[in-house]
């Protein structure tokens, strides 16, 4: 059973196959066509709508995408959909859209309402880099965009309180009632779902369903089911454990549980690591990040997955579980070949543990792709150095999209390791990469430009460390130049 | 009905109503008629209809090879799968298979031998879209592979066309070259374009009582899917009625491409008696369906000391994929705008319609206009580069004259040219030359990142190439409480059509636009209409429904002057209200006064647009009825080391004429550049060596996102400029002409790459510019320049 409010309904869910998307239980199960299916692989927002949470005595309003995201994903939250927006009245950020002629076609219209709507809620004052930030997922053919983040201006800088501000107590109220303890699930059509809220649940369910797919953000998983037409059985959602959700910070260490979404994490990996927090501003798009996890990212082991470099180069380790036992495990022996990892049957990734940056440490990640937003990289590559009396004394340099798991450049790394950061000694290091990567072509990137990018990254490195912070060097940030 | 009269509001609100002007008329920045709609989720798309509980879901295989023969296709399987209603293949079709729009070539399904991946074979209509889907997987299919023909210039080469070739010719180009001071020869790759609209292609149909078919289609097309049903079916037109409400965007990909779902769902009705519902899943519909059509461009031009073209010999060859579909008009559209806003001497253009293996390439914003603009835009910056000048200096030379060269290579005279002045409002608006100055200062300093800047016109001719669709109808009834209820025949994809036509309606008539109710097109009331394309959807429906409102006002002025016994001149409507000599009605109570009085209040319209011919056999004519122009400036930022590059400021002057909703015609420019944009940098389409498209979903395929906006966007409208021609309240077109603007962020991004070498050396940077063409473009000139290769 799962049990959550749709808009302001309290809904109970049982007997629905648990295959079935949100987006295909609002449109074909409560008839709540609204919310458009543009894609159904989480590309186009045209599915967007807002996911609210109690966190602590708040509530916490999150786009995602229906279309990927599953049934149990819902459990004590209330989902708003663009049909509860207009009450008597269009809602100020409906309003603001028809004034700044925001809509033309409108098919992707509903989906940026949802965007516009969740961002006002997170937001006090309009400011370019978080509007984009909010709308990177939502395409739109028609409008170009202007008169979006026209009406994003008005909505940000107005804000007023709406129908929802106003039921936040009996929103709280309702959703409290919803929590509960118990183990969790759905079954339908011979597929089930489970959804535990403790290791130890957990652990029990993986034991007696060793084969169980893991589900967590469901971003990547979910598109086995909408895309390539799988059917899978039995579910196991690690959600509801709060245990896979925490995050720790001690004076060595920060501590990622593996069900912790991006957005969640973003904020301390960020602080700790300025450039990993700019990688996970590019990472897929806003309602990506809010549902996908960091743990979900690695365990999928995909050769493009954009943070196994980036904490591979920073030294993470992965602590993995498997019915109460624990191992530990540097990140970068984690993976074995194209998308397979040392992750036994019923075992899963427990927490992330990522060393604290040394504070004169050079730690860069450059994402190279077609477009700034939401775009899979062509390559990513993550460079870590760290120096001391002006010698290399430890060196990390890993890469996406160069091999078929996240890679560390060995060859290149031992170039420079011990010597001294120079110009001479890198146009020595940069040969290296030759040696450490043979790049495949594919309808991303050609091999030679992997292999030209990944050596230009190089000198981009260098120039980073030669200049003081104030000379731009990226034409993909989020700010304007 | 009883005979009470309608409540008359009294005389002192008519006195101040009539004395005040329309506020909704032409010319106002009304939202669009649905955006209320839009924003809260309650516009309805075919999708979101409620199903009946009977109506069946239909799936199509797909080929997995580009040319082959079928030897086997055995669905016996898929006919058993619990939940399947029916299977159709070819065979099964009882009316005629080929539905190409303008000569045969497209089967429904594919008949004994496949021509692309992802050729529809058959299709499961089941009870639900899974349960269809899963049966097809279960057919037995095998194919005798054919050798599949994937590359356009290999096409070109052995002459493997859809169509014949099409020349137009001026004088003695090749003469005009050799006699030159100067003359350079090159080669262009445009790619392709996936369309994109956020709505994949949907058809329901609902068969009727009498053997017909209620088709709700998302199509810009109503009449030629009428057309198609019944052929498909064998049935007249009569008996196939298309309802068309809204699409979720067209952009041209659901002129001709709309018809295979309906004509699908349509068999299917027709065979089970049932309603059928056929919806392309994303992936689906970019293997199956056409795209903007691949150009591979060579040209070999002269020109003098100052870079002004002498001769040019441009040989345009498009990729039609393996069918005609609508690639004659799309190629000679190519060729019509090789000059785009310049007089090109002497002149040879050529157009091909290359044969290939692939899915056949359609309508698409612009319809080849991009590809032909595209390729004289890269000889002006050829040009400059080898001349040492500045890109718009060369732009400014070769400018069609007002007076003297203004006449096309098609011998139509360019009568109203406005560009010169269009191109410096912008140069001083963009503030071109002080930038231009920052940039070289920019790009000086900085290790690895370097700037550039373009500016470039526009010239659109507006007309459809084939003549006879230059035609439009209406249909208005006013009812007798004064409300009115408009139809015309084109169809609304979001360009604002609906709103920008009742806009006409209502100044004609002088009444609030809230009393117009916009209905769906629908081929019961307007008949035998053209689609809605080539940006003539206002020019054609807009003075139809004119037409309809002139004919309908006419009738009211006469009753009038009969009733008060007054001379029709002395019969003013204005703002909902009628004097009528010394008396004032409001409009309600004059539409009821002339219902009693047995006054037909219901009327249509109809428009054909004047002076257009274009004679083949001597290439000549004028083809368009008049030009759209505008120009634009953008300013880039290139990553040296990647390839990466953003778009840091775009200025746009665009002519609408005297627009007729000025809020959207600049969403139309907005949105049009930013979609043209998408087409020279991030949309890529990329195919396996087996003639696969692997660019098929929005994960692979990148339009433009939000963060691609410039980060400064400046667009405007030339003032107090109507068109000189007699177009509807003397405005323009609008759909497609903008997307062309951005042809200018193009050109920037190698105006940056150019810097390298100090402006000498033009950049071999095809479209898209991907970050990896740029980067192995700039790879490229970094060699030429160690090497000191010659000029270009």
């Amino acid at each position: 059973m799962i049990r959550f409010l749709l808009n302001q309904t309290p809904e109970i869910i049982e007997a629905i196959d648990p295959n079935t998307t949100v987006l295909n239980y609002l449109r074909q199960h409560k008839h709540l066509t609204g919310t458009k299916e543009g894609c159904a692989s989480g590309d186009c927002g045209a599915c967007t709508a807002v996911l609210v949470s109690l966190q602590d005595e708040t509530l916490s309003y999150e786009t995602i995408n229906t279309c990927l995201t599953l049934l149990p994903a819902l459990e004590g939250k209330q989902l708003i959909t663009i049909e509860a927006l207009k009450q008597a009245q269009l809602h100020p950020v409906q309003k603001a859209m028809v004034e700044h002629h925001g809509s033309q076609c409108g098919f992707c219209t509903p989906g940026i309402v949802m965007s516009l709507f969740a961002l006002q809620k997170n937001v006090t004052t309009y400011q370019r880099e978080a509007t984009l930030e909010a709308l990177s997922g939502n395409l739109c053919r028609c409008t170009g965009y202007q008169p979006i983040i026209n009406a994003a201006k008005q909505i940000c800088d107005t804000h007023s309180n709406d129908v929802f501000d106003q039921q936040t107590g009996n929103t709280i109220t309702q959703l409290k009632a919803l929590q509960n303890d118990h183990l969790s699930g759905i079954q339908a059509q011979g597929s089930e779902c489970f959804s535990p809220r403790t290791l130890d649940e957990l652990d029990k369910l993986l034991l007696q369903n060793p084969n169980a797919r893991i589900l967590a953000g469901g971003t990547d998983l979910a598109l086995e089911i909408t895309q390539m037409h799988h059917r899978l059985s039995p579910i196991v959602y690690l959600g509801r454990i709060e245990a896979l959700k925490r995050i720790n910070l001690s004076d060595s260490h920060i501590e990622i549980g593996a069900a912790c979404t991006l957005s969640h994490c973003h904020s301390i990996l960020s602080q700790e690591y300025p450039d990993l927090g700019k990688l996970l501003d590019r990472f897929a798009s806003l309602q990506i990040r809010n549902q996908g996890t960091l743990g979900g990212n690695i365990a999928n082991a995909s050769p493009i997955g954009d943070s196994p470099p980036a904490l591979i180069a920073a030294g993470a380790s992965v602590q993995l579980r498997r019915n109460g036992h624990i191992r530990c495990m540097p990140l970068d022996e984690f993976f074995i070949d194209y998308r397979k990892t040392h992750l036994l049957p019923g075992e899963y990734i427990e927490k992330i543990c990522i060393p604290r940056k040394h504070p004169q440490s050079l730690y860069r990640i450059y994402k190279i792709s077609k477009r700034l937003d939401d775009d899979i990289s062509a390559v990513c590559g993550a460079f870590h150095l760290q120096m001391h009396n002006g010698l290399i004394t430890n060196v990390r340099i890993a890469f996406g999209g160069m091999a078929a798991i996240p890679k560390r450049a060995i060859k290149c790394e031992k170039a420079l390791a011990g010597q001294p950061w120079q110009f001479s000694v890198l146009e020595k290091a940069i040969p290296a990469l030759n040696d450490d990567f043979s790049a495949l072509s594919d309808f991303r990137a050609s091999a030679h430009y992997r292999t030209l990018t990944t050596r230009n990254l190089l000198m981009k490195l260098w120039w980073e460390s030669q200049h003081d912070s104030n000379l731009i060097t990226r034409v993909s940030d989020h700010v304007e130049i | 009905m009883s005979k009470s009269n309608p409540p008359t509001p009294p005389p002192e609100v008519l006195e101040l109503a009539f004395k005040q002007t329309l506020t909704s008329g032409v010319g106002k920045k009304l939202p669009h008629e649905s955006a209320e709609r839009h924003v809260s989720g309650e516009a309805r798309y075919i999708d979101d209809q409620l199903e009946y509980p009977n109506h069946l879901h239909l799936y199509a295989r797909l080929s997995e090879q580009a040319h082959a023969t079928i030897t086997k296709l055995d669905v016996n399987a898929c006919r058993q799968y619990p939940g399947v209603a029916c299977v159709i293949t070819a065979d099964d079709i009882p009316g005629q298979l080929d539905i190409g729009a303008v000569l045969p070539g497209d089967p429904l399904l594919a008949h004994s031998k496949v021509e692309y991946w992802g050729q529809p074979l058959f299709v499961v209509a089941a009870t639900s879209y899974d349960i269809a889907r899963e049966a097809a997987q279960l057919a037995t299919i095998e194919y005798a592979p054919l050798e599949a023909l994937l590359d356009v210039k290999e096409a070109l080469h052995k002459k493997h066309f859809v169509m014949q070739s099409h020349q137009h010719k001026r004088g003695d180009a090749n003469k005009a070259i050799a006699s030159a001071p100067h003359c350079i020869k090159g080669q262009l790759n445009i790619g392709g374009q996936e369309h994109f609209y956020l709505e994949t292609q949907v058809s329901s149909v609902i068969p009727t009582e009498d053997g017909g078919m209620l088709v709700y289609c998302s199509t810009q097309n109503p009449t030629e899917v009428q057309k198609l049903v019944a052929s498909v079916l064998g049935l007249s037109m009569h008996k196939i009625t298309i309802d068309m409400r809204r699409m979720g965007g067209g952009f041209g990909g659901k002129e001709t491409q709309a018809a295979g779902p309906a004509c699908l769902a349509a068999v299917v009705a027709q065979k089970t008696g049932m309603p059928a519902k056929m919806r392309l899943a994303r992936s689906d519909d970019m293997m199956m369906t056409g795209k903007r059509h691949p150009f591979f461009v060579e040209y070999d031009v002269g020109f003098d000391q100052k870079g002004v073209l002498q001769g040019v010999n441009i040989e345009l060859s498009g990729n039609c994929g393996f069918s005609p579909d609508l690639s004659g008009s799309i190629v000679d559209r190519a060729m019509f705008h090789a000059d785009n806003a310049y007089y090109l001497g002497d002149a040879l253009i050529t157009g091909h319609r290359c044969k290939t293996h692939i899915a056949s390439n359609t309508a698409y914003r612009g319809f080849g206009g991009p590809q032909g603009m595209l390729a004289i835009e890269n000889i002006m910056d050829e040009i400059a580069r080898f001349l040492g000048e500045d890109p718009l200096t060369v732009r400014e030379r070769n400018l069609y004259g007002q007076h003297d060269r203004n006449i096309t290579h098609y011998y139509q005279t360019i009568e109203d040219n406005p560009i010169k002045d269009i191109l410096e409002q912008v140069k001083q608006s963009a503030d071109y030359r002080q930038r231009r100055q920052q940039i070289s200062e920019f790009n000086n300093k900085h290790p690895f990142l370097r700037k550039g800047i373009a500016l470039t016109p526009v010239k659109f001719g507006i007309s459809f190439t084939a003549g006879f669709l230059n035609q439009a109808g209406a249909l208005i009834h006013i009812y007798t409480d004064g409300s009115i209820q408009l139809n015309h025949g084109g169809t609304e994809m979001g360009q604002g059509l609906n709103t920008k036509v009742a806009q006409i309606v209502a100044e004609e008539l002088q009444v609030s636009i809230e009393r117009i109710q916009i209905t769906a097109t629908d081929t019961s009331k307007v008949p035998n209409t053209s689609p809605t394309a080539a940006s003539s959807g206002a020019d054609l429906n807009g003075k139809a429904a004119q037409a309809a409102a002139r004919t309908l006002k006419q009738r009211l002025t006469n009753f009038a002057a009969e009733r008060y016994n007054v001379d029709t001149s002395a019969i003013i409507f204005k703002n909902n209200c009628v004097q009528v000599g010394e008396t004032l009605v409001s409009f309600d109570a004059l539409v009821q006064d002339a219902y009693f009085s047995q006054v037909s209040l219901s009327s249509t319209g109809f428009y054909k647009t004047p002076k257009i011919h274009y004679d083949r056999d001597s290439a000549s004519g004028h083809p368009f009825y008049y030009f759209a122009w505008g120009a634009a400036c953008s300013e880039v930022i290139v990553d040296t080391l990647t390839g990466e590059y953003k778009v840091l400021r775009t200025d746009i002057l665009h002519d609408v004429g005297a627009s007729l909703n000025p809020a959207i015609d600049i969403g139309q420019i907005e949105g049009g550049f930013i979609q043209g944009m998408g087409w020279l940098t991030t949309e890529e389409l990329c195919w396996n060596e087996h003639g696969r498209l692997m660019t098929n979903s929005p994960a692979s395929y990148k339009i433009p996102a939000i963060s691609d906006t410039p980060l400064i966007f400046n667009v405007d409208l030339v003032e107090n400029r109507k068109n000189p021609e007699d177009t509807v309240y003397h405005s323009k077109a609008v759909g497609e002409p903008p997307f062309m603007l951005s042809i200018s962020v193009w050109c920037a991004i190698k105006d940056a790459v150019s810097s390298l070498s100090d402006y000498r050396y033009h950049p071999d940077i095809d479209a898209p510019a991907t970050p990896e063409k740029v980067l192995l473009g700039i790879e490229k000139l970094k060699h030429q320049l160690a090497n000191r290769e010659p000029l270009s």
